[in-house]
């Protein structure tokens, strides 16, 4: 029997590294349409290197990356951008000069209708609604907070049907970074798949619906996010009980 | 006095052209972090096409323009293309030897092929008109020139802050993975944007002709004005290029007029000096 769902995202033995050495070993995760899924691990462990190379940014060493039935593995980051697969980088990377209307803008570069650019813009306001008071500032001007909004906000303008998110608690304070991940709920629920990485172990596995712990470049441990805070070595590794 | 206005005049006029080329240089530097060597090479070509058509196909300048813009933005998109690609993620020199290379080979190119003799191109429909305001001369072929490059660089200025290529552009230049993840095909505006570096002093180039003779070496000074352009407005800001091109040319006429000939560059070079010195980041620099 074909089972209902087929992943939207299918990441199989994925090495993947910089300048040929690789520092991703044969990664291998699933998403699900709908789903919330977390990369969970410390420093180092490579998380970001497995994002970059799914959203194009870092071309894969080796494996295969397949995105609603598409192989994507080497596509350069702007098709896979239009493919639907929305990556929200670690730093934020916002274009600091230019004013928050801009870098919204930019986000939905993709559609070129100014309509529903506009539309797409007001559903994000909707959702930041103190980006609102800012849209006329340049990035740069723009707290931490505000910066991390700005960024997400930036990275549903495209409507992707993925949207992966890392680091995004990264700086900000504790009430800020919970606050994300409340955001992070609510734009899930409102039908987003979200692939979240994150060094906050404990708060990311308890808004996830399953997760990967990553380790030295490996999948040391996945399964449900419930399971996940109950396992020993995720007790013991990461969050010192 | 009025010789002083005529002095500024003529200053202005050679200054907007001096902008236009250094607008060129300017967004190319701005863009991708790239010292386009040959950039003086391209007007030169720009003048040669403008210039074979008018004396094969009596094209005038004012037409040619077109088909020098359009030349040299072929041949912008292609040096980035052949050259400057390979050298993008190498240090900053790479690609600025490449280009100086690519400059030796265009202006021996240009030497082998066409002499190094100076050609002028005669019965241009402007050529050797002026136009009175009193006392005042105003030499109309050099007038064409400096409307040319005002308007070119507004429509520069306009594509770059007021469009979405424009912001895209913008955003490449800033963060150029960032821009990627935004959809944006940063390679396709690395080509567009050597190729529209290329198109302005094409244009200019293409204009030239109407009062100034044509030989390989034409290009050389005209780079090295538009390199200090570049640098005193403040690398990758179009209105401080066009700013620091009429400076140049206003110092350059005064200089040239009121101390001698010889001593125009001199002053350029000095005014330039000046400026790195107490504003190293150029007048509009950030």
């Amino acid at each position: 029997m074909r089972t209902l769902a087929e992943p939207i995202l299918k990441v199989e033995g994925l090495h993947a590294g910089y300048d040929g050495i690789p520092v991703v070993f044969g990664v291998s995760l699933e998403v699900m349409p709908g789903e919330l899924v977390a990369i969970v691990g410390a420093n180092g462990a490579g998380k970001t290197t497995t994002m970059r190379t799914i959203c194009g940014l870092t071309r894969p060493l080796q494996g295969r990356i397949v995105f609603a039935g598409t192989d994507i593995s080497g596509l350069p980051a702007h098709r896979i951008l239009k493919l639907g697969i929305s990556y929200v980088p670690e730093g934020r990377r916002l274009f600091a000069k230019l004013s928050v209307e801009k870098n919204l803008a930019l986000g939905a570069y993709a559609e070129k209708a100014p309509a529903e650019i506009r539309r797409r813009q007001e559903e994000v306001l909707e959702i930041f609604p103190l980006l609102r008071e800012r849209a006329r500032q340049t990035a740069e001007t723009l707290s931490g907070g505000e910066q991390q909004m700005l960024a997400i906000a930036r990275g549903l303008m495209s409507r992707p049907r993925l949207l992966m998110l890392d680091e995004m608690s990264l700086g900000l304070m504790p009430s800020l970074a919970e606050k994300m991940m409340e955001t992070v709920v609510a734009v899930n629920r409102a039908g987003a798949t979200v692939l979240l990485v994150e060094q906050m172990v404990q708060e990311t596995l308890e808004i996830a619906h399953r997760g990967y712990v990553i380790q030295n470049g490996r999948i040391v441990q996945s399964g449900a996010a419930r399971d996940l805070l109950d396992s020993e070595t995720v007790r013991k590794a990461y969050l010192g009980m | 006095m009025e010789t002083l206005i005529q002095v500024l005049i003529d200053g202005l006029l050679s200054g907007m052209v001096y902008a236009l080329v250094a607008a060129g240089l300017c967004i190319i530097w701005g863009v991708m972090d790239v010292i386009n060597f040959a950039h003086g090479e391209y007007l030169m070509v720009g003048m040669y096409v403008s210039y074979w058509l008018g004396f094969l196909a009596h094209v005038d300048p004012l037409v040619s323009v077109l088909a020098s813009g359009a030349f040299v933005f072929l041949l912008g998109a292609l040096t980035y293309k052949l050259i400057i690609r390979y050298t993008i993620r190498r240090p900053g020199l790479v690609a600025l030897l490449a280009t100086f290379g690519l400059a030796m080979f265009l202006k021996n190119l240009c030497m082998n092929r066409f002499s190094p003799n100076f050609r002028i191109l005669s019965d241009t429909w402007l050529g050797g008109k002026t136009f009175l305001v009193g006392s005042l001369i105003l030499p109309v072929p050099q007038l064409a020139a400096g409307i040319l490059s005002l308007v070119t660089i507004g429509l520069l200025y306009a594509l770059i802050n007021g469009t979405r290529f424009g912001w895209a552009v913008q955003a490449t230049a800033m963060d150029r993975e960032a821009a990627e993840l935004m959809g944006i095909n940063t390679e396709r505006i690395y080509v567009l944007i050597f190729g529209i570096g290329g198109a302005c002093v094409g244009f200019a180039g293409g204009i030239m002709p109407s009062y100034l003779a044509v030989h390989p070496e034409v290009g050389s000074m005209f780079g090295l004005i538009a390199f200090v352009c570049v640098a005193m407005g403040g690398f990758g800001s179009i209105p401080g290029a066009f700013l620091a091109g009429l400076l140049v040319g206003i110092v350059e006429a005064l200089a040239g007029f009121y101390i001698a000939p010889v001593f125009k560059y001199i002053a350029v070079f000095g005014l330039y000096l000046a400026v790195v010195f107490l504003r190293p980041k150029g007048i509009f620099g950030w």
